[in-house]
């Protein structure tokens, strides 16, 4: 019994120490600005404000946060929507439609799983630019709509993988072509994989600083991961009330997600065995 | 008649479907990877300030790099110093907790969210700006520290030995899908090996050392590789918390890179360096492949 005590305790507040950055930034976008440094040692505020969500929320310039909440929002939507889609295609045809140089093709997507973002950073950047999409959504969006992470094709092929071949042969014998056991069997046996793939690829999107940084130059454009950084950029004043409310609003999506898909996040970061 | 059978017969046909789902990939392999690799592959041999034209200049790029470029050894440095210094430690942490939650208990899932809520948001610029603001002088950090008695009004970020601990800090504290990993895979690992192991009478200590660890030893070999690239090339938390500041000890390879193509409009040497720095992984990868039958336990 007092090993339970002893060790509920000691895991317990290792928690609370490794949650207390958050819980401090939230309650600080609850103080009065000037007084978050002065009153930074007592976790709950004394007066309750909301005037730092007024103030972050007007943004910088003429643009309000809703622009930059909306930007951020179409760019994780529509990417998502194309990493999904291109992801669930290549994945059949990797784990059912066998056929010259798929296995090829399979190794450089494992090769490339292995290739970090910003090793491609400067080239893609340079081939972007002879495209002519530098400032607008595009680099942000379409790449993704070519299954590009290798991530969620690997991941939704193992899905299909555990996928009993008896029911495509089942659906085969009833004169279902290749196409159609994709359609009508497959994609509706695959909404799990949709989940999890939709939960990371969300996420990663949403979080993604760096190609906004590189890709997107109009501040009406921004979204907030960029937005965010304005804040904490030496030339602009330092309101720190409005930098964390702002901070703070911008995890919303993501915890709203850890909580509700939690078992979909730690399963696909299980299954996978790879860091999401 | 026999023409249109024939065509419907060939798009029907297993392979071709193959081909078609997998356009998708191939489309996109070539357009967004292999293209821009190839063109910048051709102007890391160039001097190139992405609005004039590049002029080719052979190696220069590559031996300036490597021979007249002191800041681009101080970046090396300060990566390889972060890389090997936050990714073991912070397997060893998603070990150590993942060890402590095995146990079962009714808290556990809470146990386990909480530890694993600082990954999901940790690469935010939300939690960068946060860490910036901790560790300042006036920041948080200090004020709690003062609040139990120590004295300190140190500018954590100001100091080029502790600047490079604060993201190393950031980087541990996200052990938390690590940790996760590890304990999905404990939890594959026979019972009966352990009931065998205590037959033979042995202990805790010796049970993990004979049959935990060499079992995990393909996940830390695997989360390894993957975390130490990851790692090479940290970006976002070097460019928001120290911009590489103090006198280069945060600038991070990645960082530089940025810092030359775009700052400094030196696109060929950019180029330059993501080539050089894909060779390396490419270099250190197979390296450690070479070192897995020294400790990776072989499960065939």
């Amino acid at each position: 019994m007092r090993n339970k005590i002893i060790y509920h305790t000691l895991v317990f507040s290792f928690g609370l120490i490794m949650l207390y950055p958050l819980f401090w930034m939230l309650m600080s976008s609850f103080k009065d600005s000037n007084t978050i440094f002065t009153t930074a040692g007592q976790l709950i505020p004394r007066n309750f404000t909301l005037e730092n969500y007024k103030n972050g929320w007007r943004g910088f310039g003429n643009v309000g946060f809703g622009s930059f909440f909306g930007n951020s929002l179409i760019i994780a939507f529509f990417a998502t929507i194309g990493t999904l889609f291109s992801s669930a295609l290549v994945a059949y045809s990797f784990a059912r439609c066998e056929f010259k140089g798929s296995g090829f093709l399979f190794a450089a997507m494992l090769a490339s799983m292995m290739l970090p973002g910003q090793i491609l950073m400067v080239p893609q950047y340079l081939w972007y630019r002879k495209l002519g999409w530098v400032g607008g959504f595009a680099p942000l969006i379409v790449p993704y709509w070519f299954a590009i992470q290798g991530f969620f094709v690997y991941l939704m092929r193992n899905f299909i993988d555990g996928i009993p071949r008896d029911l495509d042969e089942a659906a085969q014998i009833d004169g279902c072509s290749y196409y159609a056991i994709f359609t009508r069997i497959i994609l509706p046996l695959m909404r799990p994989a949709f989940v999890t793939s939709g939960i990371f690829s969300f996420i990663w999107r949403w979080d993604d600083f760096m190609s906004a940084l590189l890709y997107i130059n109009k501040t009406a454009l921004y979204p907030v991961a960029l937005a965010l950084k304005l804040f904490a950029d030496p030339s602009s004043s330092s309101d720190y009330g409005a930098m964390f409310a702002m901070a703070a609003l911008s995890l919303v999506p993501v915890v709203m997600i850890f909580f509700i898909f939690q078992r979909q996040l730690v399963e696909g970061i299980a299954s996978s065995g790879i860091k999401g | 008649m026999k023409k249109y059978g024939k065509l419907y017969k060939f798009f029907y046909k297993k392979s071709t479907v193959g081909v078609v789902m997998c356009l998708p990939f191939i489309i996109g392999f070539c357009l967004f990877l292999a293209v821009p690799m190839g063109l910048s592959l051709y102007y890391s041999f160039c001097e190139y300030n992405i609005l004039s034209p590049a002029q080719f200049t052979g190696t220069g790029n590559y031996i300036k790099m490597f021979t007249g470029d002191k800041t681009f050894w101080r970046a090396v440095k300060a990566t390889f110093y972060f890389a090997f210094v936050s990714v073991p430690l912070r397997l060893l942490f998603a070990l150590v907790v993942a060890l402590i939650l095995f146990h079962q208990t009714k808290m556990t899932g809470i146990y386990r969210a909480a530890y694993y809520l600082p990954s999901i948001l940790g690469g935010s610029v939300a939690v960068s700006i946060l860490w910036k603001r901790m560790f300042a002088a006036d920041g948080v950090v200090n004020i709690l520290l003062n609040s139990v008695g120590v004295d300190i009004h140190f500018n954590w970020l100001g100091n080029t030995k502790t600047a490079i601990w604060t993201l190393v800090l950031l980087s541990v504290w996200q052990f938390g899908s690590s940790m996760l990993i590890f304990l999905s895979a404990m939890k594959q690992i026979s019972g009966e090996l352990y009931e065998a192991a205590e037959v033979d009478g042995a202990g805790g200590a010796k049970k993990f050392f004979s049959i935990t660890l060499p079992l995990l030893t393909p996940t830390i070999f695997f989360n390894l590789i993957i975390q130490l690239i990851g790692g090479f090339l940290a970006f976002t938390q070097s460019f928001i918390i120290t911009q590489g500041k103090p006198m280069d000890s945060t600038l991070f390879y990645a960082l530089y890179m940025y810092q030359q193509t775009f700052t400094f409009s030196n696109a060929g040497y950019g180029s330059a360096m993501a080539w050089v720095m894909l060779i390396f992984i490419g270099i250190m990868t197979w390296v450690l492949f070479k070192t897995k039958k020294f400790w990776v336990y072989d499960q065939g």
